[in-house]
């Protein structure tokens, strides 16, 4: 136990500022988990392992001497085809079936890809370095990386073009259409295999930026997937599916709330915590929810 | 208990009895095949029973293990010295002290996963569905993270459980280790067998089926399901206790809170079997340790990917597991009276 952080009030800066631009980048992943959650009823284990996929996508772009930040654009769009690819193949078969099905199933998918990236890409902690420099703020005491930054700035905006095109566009009318009524919106003419197809794809994309950007920003592993997989079903439970102001605030309570739980009690618990505070979490709920007489079904 | 049974039973034991010495060299596979299906059963009484699917009981597999091997060696040496320095080389075990601690350390390591099991399930077990399979994912998992920095039981660097004392014969080990986890198998089966012979079988059928409903006719669910998951757990730790003895080597994440090995193997062999049966996590079991060794024997470093890949198949094509198969196609087998008129009936709709 180490409780600096509460000593120097820099540090208390410094954290709460690491833990929201990390939030930012976790209610990036959370929000396709709440897309495919809402749409089709299926949690995805494999969304971790999606993210990182993303990241291992910019740090190649990297290594062959692109800068990986271009990674941000050509990232989504591999990741869209390979969505749509692990939707034809698996999800189409556990869609309407129970959910533990399709826990169990991306299950699966989570150890195939984390076993093929360790076979492709090597056991290695790595990232793709950026050279955006660093932002020094409160006489030089509080350093923010510029990447940082630009991982926050890149992700509030494809999440606000992405809610653009929700609203406005024909497909993402057709989406809103399936999440409310499946089968109201296909005796209205919806192709609803194709409007899961691309939720999935569009999900797997989300996945792809948001790995990219932390390849840049941070490290990845292929092992790493799990916990973004974990820390974005956190943040769906806590805010509520199709709550996007929620999704973006408890993802940043999340990442500040990790920030502190590394200061305090040191990295190897990291993790740790994190998991911890999903039990936690699901516990504090269930215990509301008695008390209502309510399950969620 | 009819002929046939008896048959079948006392082949088994006989057969069971002289494995070790007919196929000598599998004497490590036998015993893991035991621990396996010991797993897959208890599993099988909440997941498939019960219908709370955990990827929890990982928990108290590791906890056991980490137990057992902790009492064997803190009841003789000081165990911040042995994990410090690999005490094995320090501090040797004699025979007696070995298997006075091994006792010892498998009660421990039985009773304790099991009162932990009754403290949290309260909290736990009030989930329903994917709630409850998430929440016990992060709990075996959270469990490997924070033991792997725990410094008195190894940390990240693992703990090596005490080596087999020297008792004259080279071959002790293997059936030591064998005959132990023979007898945790049969005494999980004649629990289990027990247990579905009761009406606490149906109650736990029963909150499968239709939780609400179970409790409206004034069935305590809570107190039932708290009491499945303690079986469940009691047998998990023992199993564990004997795993770790008999890899000889502990792990927070790679050999005890394995979630990504043995978490899955559980639910995978109790589902490749047949959920919901007394021999499908048995037949699971056994099928799935065949085709897993051959696996890694044959295609080391491609495991994982068949794993995933066996995954997929088997939840999507194959949910109904090998037992429900055989009840589907061979209904008269188990006790089930088809109208031969209404059989004809459903087949024409079809």
């Amino acid at each position: 136990m180490d409780f600096m952080v509460f000593q120097y009030p820099m540090i208390t800066v410094q954290a709460c500022l690491d833990g929201i631009l990390l939030g930012i980048l976790f209610a990036l992943i959370a929000y396709g988990m709440a897309l495919q959650w809402g749409v089709m009823n299926i949690i995805n284990i494999a969304q971790g392992d999606l993210v990182i996929l993303g990241g291992y996508i910019a740090y190649f772009m990297y290594l062959y001497g692109i800068h990986p930040a271009w990674g941000v654009i050509v990232a989504p769009v591999i990741m869209y085809f390979l969505g749509v690819l692990i939707y034809k193949l698996v999800i189409n078969k556990v869609v309407d079936r129970d959910l533990f099905i399709s826990i169990l199933a991306t299950f699966g998918i989570s150890i195939l890809f984390m076993q093929l990236m360790n076979f492709a890409f090597g056991a290695d902690v790595v990232l793709a370095n950026s050279d955006y420099g660093t932002t020094m703020l409160f006489n030089n005491n509080v350093v923010l990386p510029n990447s940082k930054l630009f991982s926050a700035f890149i992700s509030i905006l494809f999440a606000i073009c992405l809610v653009i095109y929700m609203k406005k566009s024909k497909l993402g009318r057709a989406i809103r259409a399936t999440a409310q009524n499946a089968r109201a919106a296909k005796i209205l003419g919806v192709d609803t295999e194709k409007v899961y197809a691309a939720t999935f794809g569009i999900n797997a994309a989300l996945c792809g930026v948001a790995g990219a950007l932390i390849s840049i920003t941070f490290t990845i592993h292929p092992y790493m997937g799990l916990p973004y997989t974990i820390r974005s079903f956190m943040i769906v439970i806590v805010a509520g599916l199709g709550n996007l102001p929620g999704v973006a605030m408890s993802g940043m309570g999340l990442g500040v709330f990790e920030e502190f739980a590394d200061y305090i009690l040191g990295t190897e618990f990291r993790i740790g915590s994190v998991f911890l505070l999903l039990v936690l979490i699901l516990v504090y709920r269930r215990f509301k929810l008695s008390r209502k007489r309510e399950y969620l079904k | 208990m009819n002929k046939n049974n008896l048959i079948l039973y006392s082949g088994i034991l006989i057969f069971g009895l002289a494995a070790p010495f007919l196929f000598p060299a599998f004497k490590v596979q036998l015993s893991i095949l035991c621990v396996l299906i010991v797993l897959a059963t208890t599993w099988n009484i909440q997941g498939g029973e019960m219908g709370y699917n955990s990827f929890g009981n990982i928990l108290f597999y590791g906890l056991g293990m980490y137990l057992c091997a902790s009492v064997q060696v803190g009841m003789f040496f000081p165990l911040a010295e042995w994990t410090e320095s690999g005490g094995e080389k320090t501090f040797v075990h004699t025979p007696a002290q070995f298997f006075q601690g091994m006792a010892v350390g498998l009660v421990v390591a039985a009773i304790v996963p099991t009162i932990i099991a009754g403290l949290i399930g309260y909290s736990i077990l009030g989930l329903r569905g994917h709630y409850f399979a998430i929440c016990t994912l992060g709990l075996g998992v959270a469990a490997g993270e924070i033991s792997g920095g725990i410094e008195i039981i190894g940390a990240g660097q693992g703990f090596t459980t005490p080596p087999f004392p020297d008792v004259g014969s080279l071959e002790a080990r293997g059936e030591f280790f064998y005959f132990l986890s023979f007898f945790t198998l049969i005494l999980t089966f004649i629990a289990v067998r027990s247990i579905y012979s009761t009406r606490f079988k149906l109650i736990l059928n029963a909150i499968r089926d239709n939780e609400d409903k179970a409790e409206a006719m004034g069935i305590e669910t809570m107190k039932y399901k708290i009491i499945g998951w303690m079986i469940s757990a009691f047998f998990c730790g023992l199993a564990g206790g004997i795993m770790g003895g008999l890899v000889g080597y502990i792990d927070s994440t790679d050999v005890a809170f394995d979630g990504r090995e043995m978490g899955v193997f559980m639910v995978l062999m109790a589902i490749l079997g047949g959920k919901g049966t007394l021999w499908g996590p048995i037949i699971g079991a056994t099928i799935f340790h065949i085709f897993k060794e051959g696996f890694w024997t044959f295609f080391l470093g491609w495991q994982y990917v068949a794993l995933g890949v066996l995954i997929v198949v088997i939840v999507i094509y194959f949910p109904e597991g090998i037992m429900g198969w055989l009840r589907e196609k061979y209904p008269e087998r188990f006790g089930e009276v088809v109208d031969e008129k209404d059989r004809k009936a459903q087949v024409e709709l079809k």
